[in-house]
Order: structure tokens, then C-alpha cells, then sequence
């Protein structure tokens, strides 16, 4: 059986499993939601730890025709870009499932909704045709707009309309152009390994990257494009607010660089410094909204939009040192935005009934774990060194020094400003004064506890060990980039 | 394998610190006890740097170099000179006794000494560390700490002096961050040492010449040095402080804990100082040299505005803060004035001075904090005009206090003295006019102590609630051995000056 694959099959059969039990059966669902998540996780640290680094390149690769006349096939594989995500989908997908056990209503149709969602982002990372990426893109969104619809909060209705509506367009977009380069190949091929070697016409290019690359950028969140994302965030269920930030907006950034970076160099030399332009923007404009914001989710959801900025601004660098620190940045904020959503939806405000940073004061004393865990993410988000954001950002910026110094001096404000409104946060909601009505809350239970470690020790361990990944990474984006731009 | 000691002293508080947390929470005669052996290890190991170290040597002793994330040539790089040993003494005594100091905390204590286990651990790596990757992670790890120390220790302006410390110091951070990657591009390395030995040589220059080249831009290398200069200097000098930059330190010290204080004006402050001397000098001489007649201005400034805001404070804590600004303002006429024209010689004594005042700010200023904590604990004011006839009540404190102010004030005989003696002297004939404006400052700091004195301990007695006594044999613990180093470096201080001076020698050859 394919380590790979195996991800995306067991997330589905968890799901079908699911589907079969009763809908009273809460606690049999629940437990296997988890021990889904768990083997996914397991499945994927084994296949981050199987890939062979002194070989490189695709691997785990499984190919079985699937309409051959199209040209498409089921065809899998994962190098150095892959892997990290697909990790990081294991951990936010268990997590996710530890952080959802509080939930009473419509357990069932949660998790089976959940799972399908989940087994979609594995498929998007792990595919190696075009046509195949596509649908696992769209099985990843379209459980959103349920998920959201129908167990959201604050105008759910808007924001998972809203949505859907931005994603729809940008998946659009990708369909355009994905059929472009169908036609355009001459090889009648949707597979990525055959494309990417075609030469396509430089126009040709000039045309079609922007059409992939902004459809997959609404995803990830490209500013102006992002302001689905934040009220999206607000809306969703804790647990699926975990998934989209952590590891939805990923996808769009995969896909800007799987897809048209890597098929249509060309095209990337000369749209990627406008690019780059709306990623510092990103950065700097998400880091502003967030110092102003009053919903504690608000806060969160904008500083994704201002990370995303760093993805985005490391891919636009088209140099191995910034693209690798794209990737890892990817990595690490999945994780520590997973881990503010889980502090702020499960920890909080599932206890505290409000998000208003106003009415919030003085949690840690009664939420001290809330607190340590917030301070982890905070400062990794603030980029201190030590933990797992240093090391992205350092490299994100090195690859931008290199190509567009201007922005790199600029995208530092956007890194003092993130660090005035986690501080500002963190003294709203966890120091001042207690609330009165906020002085008998629940403590955090331990599957709350488990979660929480989890994610923390990954941000500390990358921090540490920044090698672990950066080997990997580093090892499969080198030379790829100097392939694309000699 | 020999134990590597450097490393052992730098984790050697954090690794014991994880352990600490282990132990429970309301055994607090335990806790204390267990963090003040755990500061006394490193303490001791420094004390066998000290007594091993090779004062005849100018290189890097007990070096520890591995490849740490070879993809962009960050080394795990520790070692030692001259001119770091005096600040790794100074941390890891100055650390044993702030928690030492400590013992009168209640609430959160086990939280509350773990933070300065691992604030000692970020300043250890400072002064150790010399790949720019490695200084920098412990440059922020010396924040956090500090941050928290403030905002849930501290007094009732606690939260906004905590922010204003936080985002200030991250600020210089940043652009100091930015400016070494920017060297990185065209260098290749984060290495202290290979960048100082290419910059000495003009290979940095040419270097920045070809990624300015490649990038497109229209600057100079001198143009580009000079950005770089003034971005790693902005850390730093808010770090000294140097005015203008300094106003969240009247705010920290005031509302941080008497510990939090100690090791703040103590340590934290020489910190900016010693990446001056590290970094600054050898990195960017040329530059330095032709902005140091106006920088020096900003060294004056220090000096005076800090003196005159010291005069004008009736808060005793925030007295003591400004006094700081002005010290620290010797230190940074000092270097700026290495880096004018001059004789060697006038340079070597202005060098000595400035590694010496480091030293002895961090005894006295500590040694002040201490003493205006003691009082605090005793009066619950710090208010100047509420205090008097102290001398008759507690004649140990005054005895002890008396000592320090005049340590601070630069009394022969006592510390203060021979390292502003060595600036001025030095600085004197390398930038003439801004020293001997720079003696107004001495002036006014002898009038503020001395009226400080005055108030404190002569007229009618204060009107206080409660009981007054004089120190305890648990606060005469911590300020003995500050007034012992006081007569120690007054008297002997070539024991000191003997160990930098090899390295002194050898950062002056680049201004000579």
C-alpha cells in the first residue's frame, strides 16, 4: 500500500465508517474521528521520515490509469514541497478532531463533512495531474460552505456564502487555465511531470500564469482577494477554522507554486515582482487590520492574511533560500494559526461566551495553559528566534533581499507591528482585569491539553531543529529553481 | 570529549530551570533555595573562566564551533575574550544575587525565578555568541522574560512600561535583523569574526559593490554601510539607551521588581554596549570614524539631559533610572571617541575605561536599585519629599547606601571613579570640546546624590506606618558583596583591566 495515498484513503474510509454508525452513537464517532486523524498522522510522519534525501526528487509514486483518453490518470507522488504540508495536515487534522470533542450538535454529519474535507487537502497535496487536483481542490471547499452554514457563529450565512462565492470564482480561473495548458501542451496530458517539461509560448504564458496563480491566491488569501478569509475564519466552527487557516489557505499557495510557478516560469519572471508588491501589502495592511480588530478572531484571521503575506512574498522570490522559507513558513504557520484558533474558539470563547477583546481581562489566572499557549504561538508569530517562525521569515526575507530589497525593508514593519498586536492581545485577554462574569470558567480538559502540546512542541522543535525540515525542503526546491530560473 | 564549558555555564540556568518547574509549586522555602544553588553553578563555573582565562592572549579561548543550518551558514559559534569575560562575570553574579533578592515574592513564584533562569541563560548567550544567528536568538530570549518579569511583577503602571520595553527594544531588533541579512547576501556569512576580517580588508565592500550591482540599485558600498551602520546601531542604541532613545527605561525600571531592575540596569544595559564593542566597531570602523564627532553629540546629550532629568525626579526609582542614561553615556563618549583621530595610547585608556564603567554601572546601579527596593519594602513610597532622618533609624542602610551613592558619583577610592577617570582621560584629547562639556555631567550627578543623601537621611524623620528597621541579615546577603566589589575594583582594578587588555589592543589596531 502507497504511505502516500494511504492518507487520502484512510480519511475517506474514516468518513464512510462514520456514515455507518448511529447518530446518537457521539462517543463512537468521536473516537473515530480521532483514531482516524491518528493513523493519517502516523501515515504521514512515516512518509516525511521514509523520503530518501540523497535520491530527491517525486516519491511514493503510485499510477493507475483513470480516464486515459483525457489523459488522466490517479497518479500520486510527494518530494520535498509536499511532505511538509502533507504533515502538517496530519497534525492539524488530529488536533482538529481533539479540539472538536465538545461538540453536541449533529456530531455525525460534522465529523463525515470534516473527514471528507481533510481527505480532499491530502489529495490536493499528494496529486501529480492537473485534472486529479482539481477535484480533490473542490472536494476540500465545498464541505466548507456546509461546515460553516451549519455550525458557524457571527453571520455564518454571510461569511460561508461569501465564501464560497471567492472560491468558486478563483477554482474558475484555475479551470481556464488548466484547460489552456491542456490544449496548448500538444501532448493532451494533464499530468504535471509531462507538463512541466513543455516549453509553452512566452505570450501564452504571460497570459495564463496570472489566471492559475490569482485563482489559487484567493485561497491563499493574495490581497485585495483576502477578504473572504478573515470573515470566513470568524464564522467557521473552532476545529474548521483550524483546517482553513491552518491548512486550506496552504492549498492556494501550493497550488500558485506547484501550478504556475512551476509550469509557466516564464510567465512567473514577469508577473511575480507585481506579485510581490501585493504580498508585502499583504504583510503589512494584515498586520494593521489586526491592531485595530475587537473580535479576538478578527485579530487572528488578519494576522493569517498578514503571514500568508510571507508565503506569498518568499514564492514571488523565485530564489531556492526564499522559496524553501515559503514552504517552511507554510509549515509553521498551519501549525501556530491551528494552534490560535484552538486557543481562541475551544479555550476561550467556548468558555467565556464572548470574543469581544473589550469584555475579555485577566484569563490567566483561570486559563493558564490558554495563556502559555497563546504566548508560544504569539511569539512564534512575532517571528522571535527559537521557535518555528524565525526561521521561515529569516529565509523568506533573505530570498527577498536578493530580488526586491525595497520590499524586504518594508515587510520589517509588517514584524514590529505583528508584535504590538500580539502584545496587545495578549494583555486584553489574558492580563488586566477578570471580568465578574468570567470568574468561575471550566478549566481546560486534557484532550484540550493534548492538542495544545502537540502543536506547541512542533513549534518549538522546528525552532530548535529548523534542519529536520529545511534538509528536506531545501534539497528539493534548489534545484528545481535554478531549473526554472537559470 | 573536555566538557564544554561555555555551554555548560550558557544552558546550564535553562536546562536546570526545566528541572525546577518539576518541583511543586507550594513548597516555597524549597523553591527558592533550589533556584538561587541553581544561579550559583554557573557563577561558579564563570569564576574557573576567570581564574583559567589566558590574559596574554588576544584570541577567542574555550571555542565551540559547529554547523548549525548549514543551507544559509548559521554556526553554533561560542567562545570568549577579553571583552566579554568581565560580562559573563558580572551576569552570573549579579543573577544569583537579583534572586537572591527575590526571596520576598509570593505570588507566582516558581514562574517568577524561572524567568530569571532563563533571562540569564538569553544574556549568557549574548556575550557569548559570535555567529549572528546564534546572538540573535539569545538577544530575544533576554526579552521575554524581562517583558513578563514586568507586566506580572511589576507596579501599578506595570503593562504600559512592559509594552513600551517590548515593542522599543524589537524595533531595533528588526533593523538589525534586516542589515544582517542584507551583509549576508553579499557575504555569504553571519560570523562575526569572518565579517569583521573581510570589512578590515575592503572585501565587504567590493562585495556589496557586485549585490548592489546584481540588484539594480544605485548606492554606493559607503552608502550601503552607512544604512547598514545606522540600522545594527538603532538596536543597540536603544538598548545603551542612548538619548533620544531612551525613554522606555525610566518607564521599565520604575515599574519592574527590585530583582527585575537590577538585572535590567545591571546587565541588560551593557548588552547594547558590548554589541558596540563586538559588532559596530569591527564591523563598520570607516563608518564609525565619520559619524563619531556627531554621535558624540548624542553621547553628551546622554550625559546631560540625562543628569539634569535626574536632578529634576522626585521618584527615587526613576532617579536612579536617568542616573543610568547618564552613566551609560560616559561608556558611549568613549567608544565614539576611539573612533575619532589620535594617539593610540589616549585610546587604549578611553577603551579600558568603557569595558571598566560596564563593569562598575552594573555593580552600583544594581547596588542602588537593591538599596531603594529595601526602602520601598520598609516605606511602600518611593517618593524623595516623604523620606528623612533615615541616618538615625537604620545606620547600616545609610552606611551601606552612602557607599553606593558615592560609588555612582565616582568617589576615589571606589569603583566609579577610575573608569570615568580612564574616559575622560582617554576621550580628552580625542574629542577636546564634547569632554570637557561632558564633565558638567559629573557635576550634576555629585548635586543630585548628594541632595538625594541629604533628604534621605538628615532632617526630621519621615512619618511612616508600621516598623523601620534597618537591614535584615537576609538584605545585608545581597549588598555586601556589591560594596565589596565596589572597594575591590577602587582599589585593585587592574584585575580586571589585565584581562581585557590584550583584546583592547587588539580592536584598536583597526583605528590605528
Amino acid at each position: 500500500m502507497n504511505l502516500l495515498s494511504g492518507t487520502f484513503w484512510v480519511s475517506l474510509a474514516g468518513a464512510l465508517v462514520i456514515l455507518l454508525l448511529k447518530k446518537e452513537a457521539h462517543r463512537a464517532i468521536k473516537w473515530t474521528a480521532a483514531l482516524t486523524g491518528f493513523i493519517a498522522l502516523s501515515l504521514s510522519l512515516l512518509a516525511y521520515f521514509h523520503y530518501d534525501l540523497a535520491f530527491g526528487g517525486m516519491q511514493f509514486i503510485l499510477k493507475r490509469p483513470w480516464i486515459p483518453e483525457f489523459g488522466i490518470d490517479f497518479h500520486v507522488g510527494a518530494d520535498g514541497v509536499s511532505l511538509p504540508l502533507v504533515l502538517l495536515t496530519g497534525f492539524i487534522f488530529f488536533t482538529g478532531v481533539l479540539i472538536a470533542w465538545n461538540i453536541e450538535d449533529r456530531p455525525k454529519e460534522f465529523f463525515i463533512l470534516f473527514l471528507t474535507l481533510v481527505a480532499g487537502v491530502f489529495g490536493v497535496f499528494v496529486s501529480l495531474n492537473l485534472f486529479l487536483l482539481f477535484v480533490f481542490y473542490e472536494l476540500a471547499v465545498l464541505p466548507m460552505y456546509l461546515l460553516i452554514g451549519v455550525w458557524g457563529s457571527t453571520r455564518k450565512e454571510y461569511g460561508a456564502m461569501k465564501l464560497t462565492l471567492y472560491l468558486l470564482v478563483g477554482s474558475a480561473l484555475i479551470f481556464i487555465g488548466m484547460l489552456a495548458l491542456y490544449f496548448k501542451s500538444g501532448i493532451q496530458s494533464f499530468d504535471l511531470m509531462k507538463l512541466s517539461e513543455v516549453r509553452f509560448p512566452t505570450n501564452f504564458q504571460k497570459i495564463v500564469f496570472p489566471l492559475i496563480f490569482v485563482g489559487f491566491g484567493v485561497l491563499g488569501g493574495l490581497w485585495p482577494l483576502h477578504t473572504w478569509s478573515p470573515v470566513g475564519h470568524v464564522a467557521a466552527p473552532t476545529s474548521v477554522s483550524m483546517l482553513h487557516a491552518g491548512v486550506l489557505m496552504k492549498l492556494g499557495a501550493y497550488g500558485c507554486f506547484r501550478v504556475a510557478i512551476c509550469l509557466l516560469p516564464e510567465g512567473a519572471t514577469f508577473w511575480l515582482p507585481w506579485i510581490a508588491m501585493l504580498a508585502t501589502v499583504n504583510i503589512v495592511y494584515g498586520s494593521m487590520i489586526a491592531m485595530v480588530q475587537r473580535d479576538f478572531k478578527f485579530v487572528i484571521g488578519y494576522s493569517s492574511v498578514s503571514h500568508m503575506g510571507f508565503v506569498l512574498l518568499g514564492l514571488a522570490s523565485m530564489d531556492p533560500v526564499g522559496v524553501s522559507g515559503a514552504v517552511l513558513q507554510m509549515f509553521s504557520h498551519g501549525i501556530m494559526t491551528g494552534l490560535f484558533f484552538a486557543i481562541v474558539g475551544r479555550m476561550v470563547y467556548d468558555r467565556t461566551h464572548t470574543r469581544d477583546l473589550n469584555e475579555l481581562g485577566g484569563l490567566s489566572g483561570p486559563l493558564p495553559f490558554a495563556n502559555f499557549c497563546f504566548i508560544m504561538s504569539g511569539f512564534a508569530s512575532m517571528g522571535l528566534p527559537g521557535l518555528s517562525g524565525f526561521v521561515a521569515e529569516l529565509q523568506i526575507l533573505l530570498g527577498t533581499w536578493n530580488r526586491y530589497p525595497i520590499l524586504a525593508a518594508l515587510s520589517g514593519i509588517g514584524i514590529v507591528v505583528t508584535a504590538a498586536y500580539i502584545l496587545r492581545v495578549l494583555h486584553k485577554v489574558f492580563y488586566g482585569e477578570l471580568n465578574e462574569k468570567l470568574h468561575h470558567l471550566e478549566p481546560i480538559t486534557t484532550v484540550e491539553k493534548v492538542a495544545g502540546i502537540i502543536l506547541v512542541s512542533q513549534l518549538i522543535f522546528i525552532g530548535l531543529f529548523p534542519f529536520v525540515m529545511t534538509n528536506l525542503i531545501y534539497g528539493t526546491v534548489e534545484p528545481l529553481i535554478r531549473r526554472l530560473f537559470p | 570529549m573536555p566538557l564544554p564549558i561555555l555551554t555548560t555555564i550558557n544552558l546550564f540556568p535553562l536546562m536546570g530551570g526545566l528541572l525546577f518547574l518539576l518541583l511543586p509549586s507550594e513548597r516555597k522555602g524549597l523553591l527558592r533555595v533550589s533556584a538561587f544553588l541553581l544561579s550559583l553553578v554557573p557563577f561558579f563555573l564563570s569564576l574557573v573562566l576567570l581564574l583559567q582565562f589566558d590574559r596574554t592572549s588576544q584570541a577567542f579561548q574555550w571555542v565551540e564551533k559547529f554547523p548549525w543550518i548549514p543551507t544559509i551558514g548559521v554556526d553554533y559559534f561560542l567562545a570568549v575574550d577579553g571583552l566579554s569575560l568581565g560580562m559573563i562575570f558580572l551576569t552570573t553574579f549579579l543573577t544569583s544575587l537579583a534572586i537572591l533578592t527575590s526571596f520576598s515574592i509570593e505570588r507566582n513564584l516558581k514562574t517568577y525565578l524561572f524567568l530569571f533562569l532563563l533571562l540569564e541563560t538569553g544574556m549568557l548567550g549574548v556575550f557569548m555568541a559570535l555567529n549572528f544567528f546564534h546572538f540573535f536568538l539569545f538577544w530575544e530570549i533576554g526579552l521575554i522574560p524581562m517583558f513578563f518579569l514586568i507586566k506580572i511583577w511589576g507596579s501599578e503602571n506595570r503593562h504600559y512600561a512592559a509594552f513600551k520595553f517590548f515593542v522599543y527594544t524589537l524595533f531595533g531588533s528588526v533593523a538589525m535583523l534586516l542589515a544582517f541579512q542584507f551583509l549576508y547576501l553579499a557575504s555569504g556569512t553571519f560570523d562575526f569574526t569572518e565579517l569583521a576580517e573581510l570589512s578590515q580588508s575592503g572585501l565587504l565592500q567590493t562585495k556589496l559593490v557586485f549585490l548592489t550591482q546584481r540588484l539594480g540599485l544605485t548606492l554606493s558600498p559607503d552608502v550601503v554601510m552607512t544604512i547598514a551602520f545606522f540600522a545594527v546601531s538603532l538596536a543597540f542604541a536603544i538598548k545603551v539607551p542612548i538619548w533620544p532613545f531612551h525613554t522606555w527605561l525610566p518607564d521599565a525600571h520604575t515599574e519592574a521588581p527590585t530583582a527585575g531592575s537590577m538585572v535590567l540596569a545591571g546587565i541588560l544595559l551593557k548588552m547594547g554596549v558590548y554589541g558596540f564593542l563586538r559588532i559596530v566597531l569591527p564591523i563598520f570602523p570607516k563608518v564609525l570614524q565619520t559619524f563619531a564627532p556627531t554621535l558624540g553629540l548624542f553621547a553628551l546629550a546622554s550625559i546631560l539631559f540625562g543628569a539634569f532629568a535626574a536632578m529634576a525626579q522626585t521618584d527615587l526609582k526613576r532617579m536612579i533610572a536617568y542616573s543610568s542614561v547618564n552613566h551609560m553615556g560616559y561608556c558611549m563618549l568613549g567608544i565614539f571617541a576611539i573612533a575619532a583621530q589620535g594617539e593610540t595610547a589616549a585610546k587604549a585608556s578611553a577603551l579600558n575605561g568603557v569595558l571598566l564603567q560596564m563593569f562598575n554601572h552594573g555593580i552600583s546601579a544594581a547596588a542602588l536599585f537593591f538599596m531603594v527596593g529595601v526602602l520601598y519594602d520598609r516605606a511602600h513610597t518611593r517618593d524623595l519629599s516623604k523620606f528623612g532622618g533615615l541616618r538615625k533609624i537604620m545606620p547600616v542602610f545609610a552606611g551601606l547606601m552612602g557607599i553606593s551613592t558615592f560609588s555612582s558619583l565616582g568617589l576615589p577610592g571606589l569603583n566609579g571613579f577610575i573608569s570615568e577617570l580612564l574616559i575622560f582621560r582617554g576621550s580628552f584629547p580625542l574629542m577636546t570640546g564634547l569632554t570637557l562639556a561632558a564633565t558638567g555631567g559629573l557635576l550634576i550627578t555629585a548635586v543630585y546624590l548628594l541632595t538625594m543623601m541629604e533628604r534621605l537621611f538628615h532632617g526630621p524623620l519621615g512619618a511612616f506606618h508600621g516598623p523601620f528597621p534597618d537591614m535584615t541579615r537576609h538584605e545585608l546577603a545581597v549588598a555586601l558583596p556589591l560594596v565589596f566589589f565596589m572597594f575591590l575594583v577602587g582599589i585593585y582594578p587592574s584585575f580586571l583591566l589585565e584581562l581585557a587588555n590584550r583584546s583592547v589592543m587588539h580592536l584598536l589596531e583597526i583605528f590605528s
